[in-house]
C-alpha cells in the first residue's frame, strides 16, 4: 500500500527537504568553540542516528526471520544491513573531516570512534557472509546481524561512560533552538530517504527470489521434458 | 578474478573465520578502550568561548580538546576566521561525500534492478515459449 500510494509523494517531499536543508544549515548560528566546521554535525549526526536505526531494523528483521522463516523479513534485513554499511562509510569519513578541524587530528583510537568502526566492520562482515557464505548463510548472517544490533548501545553510551574527545549524547537534547530546527529537519529528511531506499532495496531482493523460483521452474520443465 | 574469490570463500568456509575476526576485533577494541575516569580526578575542561583562554588542567592521559563536548553554544560571528585549517573546504568535502556515496549506492541499486528485471523477462519468455510447445 505504501509503495503504491505514498512512495512518489514521499520521494518528492524528501527531494524538497534536501533542497531546503543546506539553506537551513547555513542560516544556523556558528558554534562558539568550533565555528564553521561544526556544520558537519547537521548531516554527520543524523546519518549516524539513521545508521543505528538501520542496525536495529536489520537485527529485528533477522530475529523475525529466524523465528518465522518469512522471506520478506530476510529481504528487509539484507536491505537494512547494506544501508547500515553504506551509512557507516559516510559517518566514518565525515567524522574525521570534522575532527581534523575540531580536535587537530583526523582519527583518534578513542572509544566512540573505535566502537563505531567495529560496528561498521560487523555489518561489512554480514554483507560478505550473505554474498559469499553459501548455503545456510541466511541463518548465520541473521546471527551476525543480531550481534551487530547488540553492539549499538555500547557505541551510543561509550561517550558517556569513557572520557572521549567525541561530543557527549547530551549535545542533542540540549541544542539551542536555532540549532535544533535544522538538526531535526535533517534527521527527518534522512529518515524518510532511508525508508524509501530500504523499500527499493528489499524490492530488489524480492525480485531476486522471483528469479530464483523461475529458474527452478525452468529446471523442472527441462527435467520433465 | 571475481569467480576465483567466490570459490575461495566457499571452499575455505570463511564465514566462521570472519565471525572469529569480528569477535577478535571487538575484543581488541575492548582491551584498548580507555578505563572509566577516576571519580577522584578533576572533571574535563569545559568548552571555552573564543574570548576565554582554554583551561588545560586535564590529566595528561585524558584526551585534550577545546572543542565543545557537553553542549553547543551558538555565536553570530565565526570564532577564528583566519584559521590554518580551511573549514569551508572540510564542510564542502563532507557534504559532497554524503551525496556522492548516496547517489553511487542508488545507482548500484538501479543497475542491479535492471539486471534482475532483464533476466526475469528473458526467463519468462523462454518459459512461456516452452509451454506452448506441443
Amino acid at each position: 500500500m505504501f509503495q503504491k500510494r505514498l512512495f512518489l509523494p514521499v520521494a518528492v517531499l524528501v527531494a524538497v527537504m534536501f533542497a531546503d536543508a543546506p539553506f537551513m544549515i547555513l542560516a544556523a548560528p556558528y558554534e562558539s568553540t568550533m565555528g564553521l566546521v561544526q556544520k558537519i554535525f547537521y548531516f554527520h549526526a543524523p546519518i549516524g542516528m539513521v545508521m543505528f536505526l538501520s542496525t536495529f531494523v536489520c537485527g529485528i528483521s533477522s530475529i523475525i526471520y529466524l523465528v518465522t522463516r518469512r522471506r520478506s523479513a530476510d529481504h528487509v534485513a539484507i536491505a537494512a544491513g547494506e544501508l547500515a554499511a553504506v551509512l557507516g562509510v559516510i559517518v566514518l569519513v565525515t567524522g574525521p573531516l570534522w575532527a581534523r578541524k575540531a580536535w587537530g587530528v583526523w582519527w583518534s583510537w578513542e572509544p566512540r570512534l573505535t566502537s563505531s568502526l567495529v560496528l561498521w566492520l560487523i555489518f561489512v562482515a554480514y554483507l560478505l557472509l550473505r554474498r559469499y557464505g553459501g548455503p545456510g548463510s541466511d541463518r548465520l548472517g541473521a546471527g551476525v546481524a543480531i550481534f551487530g544490533m547488540a553492539n549499538v548501545p555500547f557505541v551510543y553510551w561509550s561517550v558517556n561512560v569513557w572520557r572521549t574527545l567525541h561530543p557527549k549524547t547530551t549535545v542533542v537534547p540540549t541544542l539551542p533552538p536555532l540549532m535544533r530546527g535544522p538538526f531535526w529537519f535533517s534527521v527527518v529528511a534522512f529518515l524518510l530517504l532511508y525508508i524509501l531506499i530500504v523499500l527499493i532495496r528489499a524490492g530488489l531482493e524480492r525480485r531476486r527470489d522471483d528469479l530464483e523460483a523461475l529458474y527452478l521452474a525452468a529446471e523442472d520443465g527441462v527435467d520433465h521434458a | 578474478m571475481r569467480e576465483w574469490v567466490v570459490t575461495c570463500f566457499q571452499r575455505m568456509r570463511l564465514a566462521p573465520a570472519m565471525s572469529c575476526l569480528v569477535a577478535a576485533l571487538v575484543g581488541t577494541a575492548t582491551l584498548h578502550a580507555q578505563p572509566p575516569p577516576n571519580p577522584a580526578s578533576p572533571p574535563p575542561a569545559p568548552a571555552t568561548r573564543p574570548d576565554q583562554q582554554p583551561q588545560a588542567q586535564t590529566p595528561t592521559s585524558a584526551p585534550q580538546t577545546t572543542a565543545a563536548q557537553e553542549g553547543f553554544v551558538p555565536v553570530e560571528q565565526l570564532p577564528n576566521p583566519q584559521d590554518s585549517v580551511p573549514a569551508p573546504r572540510l564542510v564542502a568535502s563532507a557534504y559532497a561525500l554524503v551525496w556522492l556515496v548516496l547517489m553511487g549506492y542508488l545507482y548500484s541499486i538501479w543497475r542491479r534492478l535492471g539486471t534482475v528485471g532483464r533476466e526475469l523477462d528473458t526467463l519468462s519468455r523462454r518459459l512461456s515459449s516452452g509451454t506452448r510447445r506441443p
